[in-house]
């Protein structure tokens, strides 16, 4: 994630690269909004206004599309995002005391992100990984067979 | 002219002679002489076997095929005396790859037939030399030179390939559909959007064997008449993606992909599109849409997507193991492949296991392969030598199966008339201290979450019966739920619009049919017989065990228990939040759930 504040210049460059990229037609909708929201960190309202401009489009329509799917965010998220599997195989390996554990060690809930920003929680659908679950996502970083013991030493990794 | 019985190939790649490669191999040579062997095993350079940063100095012993790594000079007299004199493989040099593909696909267990599976973890996924000379592409050769499009199909209908997403449309049927479409453009699309809980079958086959996947729609494309592909692959996979770039780029580089494939008139380029997060888009409407810049709604069939497609062209979409195993059996004939499974499930299939089995991972049976033998042959059975309780099979739209159930075959039949489906493969094992009720709701939670929205009976049905659930699992069950839960289940299943919905009840409906006195106990006793349900378990103290430690009490995040030093505690369970940490700390087994 690269841009933690908002200035709208900043965002402006960034739309205009990721529309030079991809294109501007209308099917490279969800991988612009992908991209930016993945430089961005989240989109903010700047971005729909800017994307329906150059792809000709509705904003409605870019609003739409951008509060379907789950990992696009509308909202501001925190400089580390972390990611629970609550998918049913992580479940039955012991998923459900990792999540109560995480909850317990961050005091935010799902959704949620810290006051001083630094953790946004979300729970996704399955990753994949299921023969290593309970499966806890930090950024890019992959933690696989967790225990809730465990969680207190992965969060130190990061500032 | 010399024989040997085995040869070692050593890398000489530089960071492997970084790291003492040389030194390895004249010790080994040392050590061969010294026991005799010199003339029976061969040294032969070679270069990179592994990552020679994580695994040098490797070697790679024939015909064994095992990759030993990370060896120093003083593992080499053990070595030798292992493998060569005694004929043993040493686990201890052997090379470790990344923890989850060692976890998830080791080597073949008993009743397993590798076809798709059959270049996961032996090939470099990113060099296509190793996919060709394996026999790749070879399939595409034959297919191009020797045979027309109808042929192909014809090949393919024979073989009895059933779609292996879920809905199991015999495939060479759906390929007819679309060649007989007239208009043109038409798209060839993988969905590889696999977004089933427990399933990562299609995620192995992309990031370890992506140019199989290639090969079969090229192969597709040639069959029905395309000269456009997309992969929608979900986001959630980005190894995946990468690796399926890379290996798109190396079949353009190699003539496999663009213009004037192999020298023939067939073109054909494919393109990657990720997804966003979001299950739905595992629905071939959905998919399309999604690939369309739209939300991922369904669409009504008919028209069919063979018919009216992506952006309303006729487009063919299977599955990736669809694809992946279609070059072999261009490659082996037709009926190579029919002689394995069923005499209507034709072929094998992968399958994740997961939960509570012992060895999770990905597996490859023929079709027929019973339940038991899955989970008990194949998977080693229950982790922690618990009961079994339930198999819950084809992911959130599948069902649950009970143990009277074990010796069901796997087939697209069989698992319909239990009430299941086969899905995309995902198994999930349950055992004893599993609740039904929890479980049932555990799905339909996931499946109302992923519901797009669009048709009332999905998005308001699904939303009533975890409504109804919840109560069940926090205390709150009343007479006639059971009934109105069985009313819910038909009606969604019977008027919704695309598959999420019209599976959506399955969890429900088997838990209901298979466990009904657990939802009973849950409604008419307030007691969950698996003793998961927070609300509807106490924990208490078994006085005669407690010998008054008091850690539980300094453990408990409420401070709900109480007691005297050496004299039993006790628990109020009016303040208990059923965390379960005093049953962890205790010492003396001296608290259990009633």
């Amino acid at each position: 994630m690269v841009l933690g504040a908002t200035h709208r210049s900043d965002i402006e460059e960034v739309v205009n690269e990721v529309v030079q990229q991809y294109g501007s037609s209308r099917d490279e909708l969800i991988p612009i909004l992908n991209e930016i929201n993945r430089k961005v960190g989240f989109l903010p309202n700047g971005v729909l206004e800017m994307v329906s401009k150059q792809l000709k489009l509705p904003q409605s329509k870019v609003l739409s599309v951008a509060t379907f799917y789950q990992m696009l965010s509308t909202k501001p998220r925190g400089r580390h995002v972390i990611q629970f599997c609550e998918s049913a195989p992580c479940h039955v390996t012991g998923g459900r005391q990792v999540w109560e554990r995480l909850q317990e060690e961050l005091n935010i809930k799902a959704g949620e992100t810290t006051e001083d920003d630094k953790w946004s929680l979300i729970t996704v659908s399955c990753l994949g990984v299921c023969g290593v679950g309970p499966v806890v996502v930090i950024d890019e970083d992959l933690y696989g067979n967790v225990t809730p013991d465990q969680l207190p030493e992965i969060l130190s990794h990061y500032s | 002219m010399p024989f040997f019985r085995s040869h070692v190939l050593i890398s000489v790649d530089p960071e492997c002679l970084k790291r003492g490669a040389h030194d390895v191999m004249d010790a080994l040579q040392d050590e061969l002489v010294q026991q005799g062997l010199n003339e029976e095993v061969q040294i032969l350079e070679t270069s990179r076997i592994g990552d020679p940063i994580h695994f040098g100095p490797d070697l790679m012993v024939y015909p064994e095929g095992v990759h030993y790594a990370n060896l120093s000079v003083d593992d080499i007299p053990f070595l030798v005396e292992e493998h060569f004199l005694k004929g043993r493989v040493v686990n201890k040099f052997v090379a470790q790859e990344s923890i989850i593909a060692d976890e998830e696909l080791g080597m073949p267990k008993a009743k397993e037939i590798r076809i798709v599976l059959k270049n996961c973890g032996k090939i470099d996924p990113n060099n296509i030399e190793e996919y060709i000379a394996e026999d790749g592409y070879m399939a595409l050769g034959r297919v191009l030179t020797e045979l027309s499009p109808e042929d192909v199909i014809n090949e393919v209908l024979s073989s009895g390939l059933r779609g292996r997403g879920g809905a199991g449309f015999p495939t060479g049927k759906k390929w007819s559909f679309a060649r007989a479409s007239a208009s043109t453009p038409k798209y060839v699309i993988c969905n590889a959007d696999e977004g089933d809980p427990g399933a990562f079958m299609n995620r192995r086959v992309l990031e370890s064997d992506p140019h199989a996947v290639v090969e079969g729609m090229i192969i597709a494309a040639y069959a029905i008449g395309s000269s456009q592909g997309y992969v929608y692959c979900r986001a959630e996979y980005p190894l995946a993606v990468k690796t399926l770039n890379i290996a798109i780029q190396q079949a353009r580089e190699f003539g496999f992909l663009g213009k004037n494939i192999m020298g023939t008139d067939f073109s054909f380029d494919l393109e990657v599109r990720m997804g966003a997060g979001a299950f739905v888009c595992g629905e071939e409407t959905a998919l399309m849409s999604s690939i369309e810049g739209k939300r991922g709604e369904p669409r009504p069939r008919p028209p069919f997507p063979a018919v009216r497609g992506l952006f309303m062209q006729p487009s063919n979409i299977n599955n990736v193991e669809t694809y992946a195993v279609v070059p072999q059996i261009m490659l082996r004939g037709p009926e190579w492949y029919a002689s394995m499974g069923t005499e209507k499930s034709k072929g094998t299939k992968t399958f994740a296991l997961a939960g509570d089995v012992k060895n999770t991972g990905l597996i490859e049976v023929p079709l027929g392969i019973t339940l038991r033998e899955i989970i008990f042959d194949v998977g080693g059975g229950i982790k922690d030598n618990k009961g079994f309780k339930a198999i819950q099979t084809g992911g959130p739209m599948g069902g649950m199966i009970p143990t009277k159930l074990l010796d069901l075959p796997i087939d697209y039949e069989s698992l319909a008339s239990a009430g299941s489906i086969m899905g995309s493969g995902g198994l999930i094992v349950m055992d004893d201290e599993t609740c039904m009720v929890d479980i049932a709701r555990f799905f339909m939670d996931f499946t109302q979450d992923e519901s797009c929205g669009k048709c009332v009976p999905c998005r308001v049905g699904t939303r009533r019966i975890l409504e109804i659930l919840n109560r069940i699992c926090e205390g709150n069950g009343r007479d006639g739920d059971i009934e109105l839960l069985e009313k819910l289940c038909y009606e969604i299943k019977r008027d919704s619009l695309c598959g999420l919905g019209q599976g959506a009840p399955n969890p429900v409906e088997t838990a209901l049919k298979y466990f009904r006195e657990e939802f009973e106990a849950h409604i008419y006793e307030k007691r969950c017989p698996a003793k998961v349900c927070r609300n509807l378990i106490t924990y208490e103290v078994i006085t005669d065990a407690c010998t008054g430690c008091t850690v539980c009490a300094r453990n408990c995040p409420v401070t709900a228990i109480s007691g005297e030093r050496r004299q039993p505690h006790l628990i109020d369970p009016d303040v208990c939040i059923r965390c379960g940490i005093c049953m962890q700390v205790c010492n003396f087994n001296a608290i259990h759930i009633i």
